[in-house]
């Protein structure tokens, strides 16, 4: 893999530099920029992840919009910094709690498209959303797409996202053709599967730990419509969602909503989706911006069991018919929810817990069908359940969270005495069944249980730069004296 | 790629201080349009990125120099290069600026004269030139980026305020003079746009998006305005504390 910066083609013309000479070239507008410490004094910066909860100060927030200030500001703080995206994880991997984040969205540019390969370089800090904005009207899509566009294609990198098409196409992790790592030591390591490869794989769902991702490459793939030919078919109880799962093993995305609140004769039923991009070609347009805003943090109790169950039996009976085929865009499709931005105060002030687990096949059909039984009867409804199955396509990350086999996606609200026994029970039947859990939607594991369902988590913590941390790792790695 | 160019959409564009994030922005609308684009700023790496991107975005050419815009000197030099290499001036847009420091430019004048010089000194050093070039082809934008610190003097910016006060005349002057000639000249009153530069200060979270910032930049340049209140809010606002009795103004903290 050659050298992204040999890619990038150098100024038509490179007349020497005309003023007086700059030596240390500052931006233009920098001033104020030297130290990011609040003026007002009074002013406390923080920094939410998506679930809200845990909640956690930051000492620093720190905007980087050029490469060259990484290092810097990595060597600045003595306790610790963690660079930050969109804030889309939901507990606290994303969090570094009283100390430093550098906040990557500002390193937003594009670097690099080539039409022949698909192969687009970006800085770290772009979203999925703008490189759509970018790629769609040229026939491009991406090649793994979680359930919203608002993640950085740094923050995909760091916790390795999959999406409904992981059965056929692996994970983002499978995508990345080469990445740029900035270390606190102020060095810059170009990563690729021929160069570096251990920090490539390191890197890949490594938590954003090993190094500040500044920069990478990404294959896109073509497409020649925004639209995606889908089929949704209701189904009743986990064998039935095997059964087309494993009808559909060839469709490209496949993914079930899945009812968690109904016990008795609707336990555990759904809706199957499946999508292709369409083949005929049509509009390639951009997505126009969403105006919808969840104007207000809901009530407390406003998502209870009364309002969850009403919320998935319209669901379920939205599409009126067992079977549905039409053409739909890509938006509602894939990012059904990104049509309301900040969602996540439906939840209330308390904000809300998220949990994912993966089961390998072997015990992928009991365990989902206990756990389903379990939140069911618990009585504290999940709001957007989502079933899918894995895939086993192999990740090149180290700590990679996708397993072949069932992965269940669920929400609670925060309930005092509830909630976290719930999702403390669910996490120990994880692993008594053999899965694992999704860190980056995690905010309750214990450091045994995140050690032994990723056992390679002490090579990660090798390759760790010392100056990076998340309170997400120093939680699940306690006992361990790195720090 | 966006559908067909329309006359009124400027091709050749020459901006300087195009590393800031409004000027970066605006360049990216004008590069998706598939316009030619002369790029002026400092740093080199930095310089070099904003190039690569705007080049990816379908800007049809791209070209840089790197100058350090307080040397005035030197300007005549790099107008007549960049008017060249361009093939003429649909729009000059010039985004260069210091916020500065306002405690030390008032302890320090070299401190302040140094604000002065790459906000004002340096701008109508650009401008004469650009003024000229455009008066005499009767064609061309010359966006200049102000403030609405420079409508009022405050303690807490006047320094600042008086670099871009000093432009705003400048430019009400210079359009009084060049409107007869076919040229536009817009003053761009930005309010507070989350930038490196405003980094740091309290409410920064709430400051306008740059991004949005640049879209009604490049709207009013279309458009041949005069002047721009981005976001539009500041218009209103301004017009206010432009009213307020100076013997009330001087005890407010502003």
């Amino acid at each position: 893999m050659a050298p992204i910066l040999e890619k990038i083609p150098q100024s038509e013309t490179a007349p020497p530099p005309m003023g007086r000479p700059v030596t240390e070239a500052p931006a233009m507008h920098q001033d104020r920029a030297q130290d990011a410490t609040p003026c007002g004094g009074s002013f406390q910066p923080s920094f939410e992840s998506w679930g809200r909860y845990p909640r956690h100060t930051v000492d620093r927030l720190v905007p980087i919009h050029w490469r060259q200030e990484i290092a810097s500001r990595l060597a600045g703080p003595r306790d610790g910094a963690l660079a930050v995206g969109m804030g889309r994880s939901y507990g606290d991997s994303c969090q570094l709690a009283g100390r430093t984040l550098l906040e990557m969205t500002g390193m937003n540019r594009l670097l690099h498209f080539d039409p022949e390969t698909g192969l687009l370089t970006a800085e770290a800090g772009i979203t999925l959303g703008q490189i759509l904005d970018f790629a769609v009207p040229r026939g491009f899509f991406l090649p793994v797409t979680p359930g919203t566009k608002y993640v950085t294609l740094g923050g995909a990198i760091a916790n390795d996202i999959h999406g409904k098409n992981h059965h056929g196409w692996g994970t983002f992790g499978n995508h990345v053709t080469w990445l740029e790592l900035i270390r606190s030591d102020g060095s810059c390591k170009e990563c690729s599967l021929s160069e570096n490869p251990e920090w490539f794989r390191a890197t890949i769902g490594g938590l954003g730990l090993t190094g500040v991702i500044s920069r990478a490459q990404l294959r896109l793939r073509p497409i020649v419509s925004r639209m995606i030919d889908y089929v949704g078919i209701q189904f009743h109880g986990i064998d039935e969602f095997l059964a087309l799962t494993e009808r559909h093993q060839h469709a490209e995305y496949t993914v079930s909503w899945i009812d968690c609140a109904s016990t008795g004769r609707n336990f555990a039923r759904g809706v199957f989706m499946r999508g292709e991009h369409s083949t005929i070609p049509g509009a390639l347009n951009p997505s126009p911006e969403p105006k919808l805003v969840f104007p207000f943090e809901a009530p407390a109790g406003a998502l209870n069991h009364a309002t969850v169950s009403l919320f998935n039996t319209v669901f379920f009976h939205k599409q009126g018919r067992p079977r549905v085929e039409e053409r739909k865009d890509y938006e509602p499709f894939f990012y059904p929810l990104d049509k309301v931005l900040r969602w996540n105060r439906m939840y209330g002030k308390d904000g809300l817990l998220q949990f994912q687990f993966a089961l390998p096949w072997e015990s992928s059909r009991e365990g989902t069908i206990a756990m389903m039984r379990l939140v069911a009867n618990s009585g504290l409804a999940s709001f957007l359940a989502v079933l899918k199955a894995f895939g086993s396509v192999a990740s090149p990350g180290l700590l990679s969270f996708p397993m072949p086999g069932v992965t269940l996606a669920l929400d609670f609200p925060i309930r005092a005495g509830q909630t976290l026994p719930l999702v403390e029970r669910l996490a120990s039947m994880t692993l008594e069944y053999g899965g694992r859990i999704n860190p980056s939607k995690d905010a309750t594991m214990t450091a045994a249980q995140f050690q032994s369902s990723y056992p390679r988590w002490s090579r990660l913590e090798r390759f760790r730069d010392p100056a990076l941390s998340s309170s997400f790792w120093e939680r699940v790695t306690e006992g361990h004296g790195h720090r | 790629m966006t559908g067909q160019p329309s006359l009124r959409e400027p091709q050749r564009i020459l901006v300087l201080g195009a590393t800031s994030s409004i000027a970066q922005a605006a360049c990216r609308i004008w590069a998706a349009r598939g316009a030619s684009l002369f790029l002026v700023a400092r740093g080199a790496e930095k310089l070099a990125v904003v190039a690569a991107e705007l080049r990816t975005r379908g800007a049809a050419r791209v070209q840089t120099q790197l100058a350090d815009l307080d040397d005035t000197s030197r300007h005549p030099e790099l107008l007549e290069r960049a008017t060249e290499a361009l093939g003429g001036l649909d729009v000059a847009c010039l985004a260069h600026g210091v916020l500065g420091d306002q405690p030390s430019a008032e302890g320090d004048f070299a401190a302040a004269a140094g604000i002065l010089q790459t906000n004002f000194i340096s701008a109508v050093s650009l401008l004469t030139w650009l003024g000229n070039y455009c008066a005499g082809r009767r064609a061309g934008v010359l966006a200049v980026l102000s403030s609405v610190a420079g409508d009022r003097g405050r303690k807490s910016n006047y320094v600042y305020g008086a670099s871009k006060a000093g432009l705003s005349a400048f430019l009400e002057g210079l359009r009084n003079r060049l409107d007869r000639e076919g040229v536009t000249v817009l003053a761009i009153k930005p309010g507070p746009v989350k930038t490196p530069m405003t980094a740091g200060m309290a409410g920064s979270g709430k400051f306008a998006d740059p991004g949005k910032v640049a879209a009604s930049i490049v709207k009013a340049i279309d458009a041949r305005q005069d002047v721009l209140y981005v976001p539009a809010k500041w218009g209103p606002i301004m017009f206010v504390i432009r009213h307020i009795p100076e013997f009330i103004f001087k005890k407010l903290n502003l």
